[in-house]
């Protein structure tokens, strides 16, 4: 093949591919060890409860159980808390308050799926069966479930007043209040986001291996950052030290965000490997992930949009109550903050915004990113208030978001809220959108439905994003724990071919693929001579994976480094071996050119002369491999405009998404149909959250959606053919134009699958999600 | 449309006929560790991807663990083990079944087919799985082998169905990753139709 079908802009086939069709991929739970045993963790069955007494010695008398082990001896060895990597200050200035979060509970358990002790046994069925023999006596406490009161009930941990983490602004106040005061009319709506849960359909799991010959640690994990992960488990948790724990994520059957966190039970995994002596083994059943994968959104707000007399947003005064659940997960306290009220200017010039957020402790499960992590519900909040006002004032929602939108003339452009944003063209979204929705149709097609005894509605959703965190220092000055930069390592082999290697993750967004596009397109080496390697940290230097739709941005921009570096030395070996000066080489396709003349080498001989230099510049090192971190100086922002066409029955009160058109500006694009599968499962999942799904917790604090029965998850049946199209602006900030684009289709679609159903049923507002019951309870007049 | 089970038929079945894992014990019951010894023979073979395989079985395992765990057939994955997501899909006698709330027992006598089995003999790949291919079908690969082996059930039994029979013959298969438009599109190809 040549460059052109495989290079940048070339919807390769994917390379993955052929070992997922075949049942050859490989991810955690394929994985075996010689003696293996198993783990099973014994969960508490009580939202709220102290543990007064743990009595083993039933469960030590099952046949095949070898040891267990509780929060208590987990404690004995020394092993650290499970940190919350993000340090939120409060108004006043302070530091959150952040509950201290064993990975094994020891004497209070604080919501339903917390594990307190795992039993590891020769079987599967020994460990279940052992972890069923635990007897604990329990005393029952309050639970906290409600958020909207939780600030007024029982204190859940010691020492944090009102349930309360936080208590976080952004933006200025009395000029927002000011703005509202005099604005000509106020849009005021309340809105809950509700409570998702990820569900990848791998389940997590970890096999742990202790060499103690050697006092290595391996952990093969469902990680979409093994980096990070060792960094926790060694620095924070204590397991074991840097330079002897290995952690390997295989394949992984999806992440969504709930595979980026550092859970109890890879922790605990890990540590017992050594105390058994023999590798240890887990593996969620569904009911697991359920209780105890980290949840999703989970919001109650009030929001007040101001308009002056010609419709031009003067103010936005945003109020949200942020679930973070019993502890405060790995990014729990980021997402609902930084992810959330700095991305509440959306594409509009609204000169004053005002945010606060209250992040409260509830008995459920910790709340962290899923998919889009607080930019789709800060979309939600804006997109639906706008949407409102449109209506509230009888103007067009098209005209009156195109008459408040930036225009490409404003970039850069600084926000109220912190951002500045590089660059877009937010109409040439719209239109598309408006285009291929074919709005001008809609009036008539919405008579049609109506002889039919049926209501159709339409909504938007013009949104933005914020990806690639960064930079770094201004991120750990807000309080971040890591740096947020991405490494890229390229080795040409000395028989010209390339091992590449990223510290980013691939968990179904094909970086096997697009990294070796990016690579082959770069130097000029054939893309099947492009191996990428990840998910590794005893073979990839370091790096910080996957969230944030991050990966090409960050982690591709690093390896457009490391290409350079190559390329710079390849020059100067390619004018040694052409008796030529450095400045008279330059390289293109592959080559090595010499100016003014027809003699060139290309980049395989140059790499064949780095590792057997029997012509060799006499100062500079043998071999051809350059690494780079790439720190990114901006964040990317990815815009677009999503448009949802519903058709309801008025009999049944059932939601038709009879269409849905995403328009979005990822920047440059590497590989389109890549790109194209990542905006389909991003609007599933968006509509997933506006229709289907809801995690619902009784008053007890137990999971009632705690099946795929009970919590209901998009379908083939339940999409229409999406229509989907992109816009491009380039980034301006990274070598590659690149924006990213895993979450769009996430945090768009639900506001406009939501305008849509409230504008058929003419209601101002329907919590989430809408489901035919709610609807039909609407057009009954309940 | 097809005379295949529908998900929601196919579910009830499997609740009357009280196969379904439980809940809460997973990869047994629990009740199993108390069986008189010598009830069920173990030892039994089966015929999987046209071979016959000797493999020990407890009486009370299912399909799909004696596949992953007994046999090193990692390909049928499981993502809810009690009859919910379809990851573990395999065909017994041409029809699409969970292998996760099938007993192993149940199928002695019977042909089972899974993503191992698909391949020509010169490894040449199945139409289904080139189409997989070809229009960037899978994204984290997990729910992958239950999807085409849904597919392959489908167009035995419907070999030209509509994107919408599509729809419904892949229904019983979730892709949290949201695949599914691609999915569509490769069933349809494979069909020697236009996406």
């Amino acid at each position: 093949m040549s460059n052109a079908d495989t290079g940048i802009g070339a919807s390769v086939k994917r390379r993955e591919d052929l070992r997922f069709i075949t049942g050859e991929g490989t991810y955690t739970d394929d994985l075996n060890q010689p003696g293996q045993t198993y783990a099973a963790f014994v969960r508490s069955p009580y939202a709220r409860a102290r543990i007064d007494a743990i009595d083993v010695s039933d469960a030590l008398n099952v046949d095949g159980v070898i040891m267990i082990l509780t929060g208590a001896d987990m404690a004995a060895d020394g092993l650290g808390d499970l940190p919350c990597g993000w340090m939120v200050k409060q108004k006043d200035g302070s530091d959150m308050v952040t509950a201290p979060h064993p990975p094994l509970a020891t004497e209070l358990v604080n919501y339903v799926g917390e594990p307190y002790a795992l039993v590891i046994a020769d079987s599967r069925h020994a460990a279940r069966q052992g972890a069923e023999a635990v007897m604990t006596d329990f005393h029952e406490l309050n639970p906290v479930v409600n958020l909207a009161s939780a600030a007024q009930s029982e204190q859940i941990h010691a020492g944090i007043p009102d349930n309360r983490a936080y208590d976080w602004e952004l933006g200025d106040k009395p000029a927002t209040e000011a703005a509202l005061a005099g604005a000509a009319h106020i849009t005021r709506l309340d809105l809950i986001n509700n409570r998702l849960i990820p569900n990848a359909m791998e389940p997590r799991a970890a096999l742990g291996v202790y060499e103690k010959g050697t006092g290595d640690y391996t952990l093969y994990t469902t990680s979409q950052n093994p980096h990070l992960e060792r960094l926790v488990l060694s620095a924070f948790v204590q397991v074991a030290p840097e330079h002897k724990l290995r952690v390997v994520a295989p394949d992984v059957g999806g992440g969504f965000g709930s595979k980026i966190f550092v859970y109890a039970e890879e922790t605990a995994v890990i540590w017992a490997a050594a105390k058994v002596g023999r590798p240890v083994k887990w593996v969620a059943d569904r009911s697991e992930s359920f209780l105890a994968d980290a949840h999703g959104r989970d919001h109650v707000t009030h929001v007040e949009l101001g308009l002056d007399q010609s419709g031009r947003f003067v103010g936005l005064k945003v109020q949200t109550t942020a679930n973070l659940g019993a502890y405060l997960s790995l990014f729990g306290s980021a997402v609902p903050t930084y992810l959330y009220g700095t991305l509440l200017a959306g594409q509009y010039r609204t000169p004053n915004i005002y945010v606060e957020v209250q992040g409260v402790y509830t008995n459920t499960s910790p709340v962290d990113a899923y998919r889009g992590a607080g930019r789709p519900e800060a979309t939600y909040v804006l997109e639906r208030v706008v949407e409102t006002a449109a209506r509230e004032l009888g103007r067009d929602p098209a005209d009156l978001r195109r008459m408040n939108m930036i225009q490409p003339g404003d970039f850069p452009y600084q926000t109220p809220v912190a951002l500045v944003y590089d660059i877009g063209d937010y109409e040439a979204s719209l239109d598309r959108a408006l285009e291929a929705i074919d709005y001008q149709g809609f009036p008539a097609r919405r008579i049609a439905s109506k002889d039919q005894g049926k209501r159709r509605g339409i909504g938007f959703a013009c949104y933005i994003e914020a990806c690639g965190l960064a930079p770094s220092q201004l991120a750990i000055q807000l309080g971040a724990g890591v740096g947020l930069y991405e490494s890229g390592e390229i080795r040409l082999n000395p028989t010209g071919n390339a091992t590449v290697f990223t510290g980013s993750h691939s968990h179904g967004q094909g970086h096997e693929t697009t990294f070796a596009q990016i690579v082959s397109d770069k130097l000029g080496i054939p893309f099947d001579d492009v191996e990428v390697v990840h998910g590794d940290t005893g073979r990839v230097e370091f790096g910080l994976g996957t969230y944030g739709s991050r990966s090409l941005a960050v982690g591709g921009s690093a390896l457009m480094m490391a290409g350079d570096k190559i390329i710079a030395k390849g020059r100067r070996i390619a004018a040694h071996l052409m008796q030529a000066s450095v400045d008279d080489v330059s390289f293109e396709d592959g080559k090595f050119l010499l100016a003014a003349s027809n003699q060139s080498v290309t980049i395989q001989e140059v790499a064949f002369a780095a590792y057997v230099p029997t012509s060799y510049p006499e100062d500079l090192e043998p071999g051809l491999s350059e690494k780079a971190f790439y720190d990114p100086k901006n964040f990317t922002y990815p815009a677009g405009t999503h448009i949802a066409e519903v058709e309801i029955d008025e009999a049944t009160g059932e939601v038709d998404l009879v269409a849905l058109v995403a328009v979005d500006d990822f920047g440059e694009i590497i590989n389109p149909m890549i790109v194209e599968g990542q905006v389909h499962g991003g609007l599933a999942q968006g509509v997933g959250q506006a229709l289907l799904e809801h995690g619902i917790y009784d008053e007890q604090g137990q999971l009632v959606t705690g099946s795929l029965m009970d919590y209901c998850m998009p379908r083939a049946d339940n999409l229409p053919d999406f229509i989907v199209d992109t816009t491009i602006t380039p980034c301006t900030h990274n070598p590659l134009g690149a924006k990213g684009c895993g979450e769009a289709g996430a945090i768009g679609s639900t506001a406009a699958v939501m305008n849509a159903v409230t504008d058929a049923l003419g209601v101002k507002d329907l919590s989430m999600p809408a489901t035919s019951e709610k609807v039909w309870r609407i057009l009954k007049g309940e | 449309m097809s005379t295949r089970l529908s998900r929601r038929r196919f579910i009830k079945s499997v609740i009357a006929s009280g196969v379904a894992a439980s809940a809460t014990s997973g990869w047994y019951s629990a009740a199993q560790a108390n069986r008189p010894a010598g009830t069920t023979e173990r030892l039994i073979s089966l015929n999987i991807n046209g071979r016959t395989r000797r493999v020990d079985v407890l009486p009370q395992e299912t399909l799909a663990s004696t596949l992953r765990y007994k046999l090193g057939m990692t390909g049928t994955k499981i993502g809810c083990n009690r009859g919910e997501c379809g990851a573990c899909t395999v065909l017994i006698d041409d029809v699409t079944h969970y292998s996760c709330s099938m007993l192993t027992h149940s199928v002695r006598g019977r042909s089972v087919t899974t993503v191992e089995g698909l391949q020509a003999a010169d490894g040449t790949l199945h139409p289904i799985q080139q189409a997989f291919i070809d229009e960037l079908a899978p994204q984290c690969g997990y729910c992958t082998p239950g999807q085409i082996m849904a597919a392959v059930a489908l167009l035995k039994d419907n070999p030209k169905p509509t994107r919408d029979e599509v729809r419904v013959g892949l229904s019983g298969n979730l892709c949290r990753c949201g695949a599914y438009d691609h999915y569509l599109s490769a069933v349809l190809r494979a069909s020697g139709q236009s996406t």
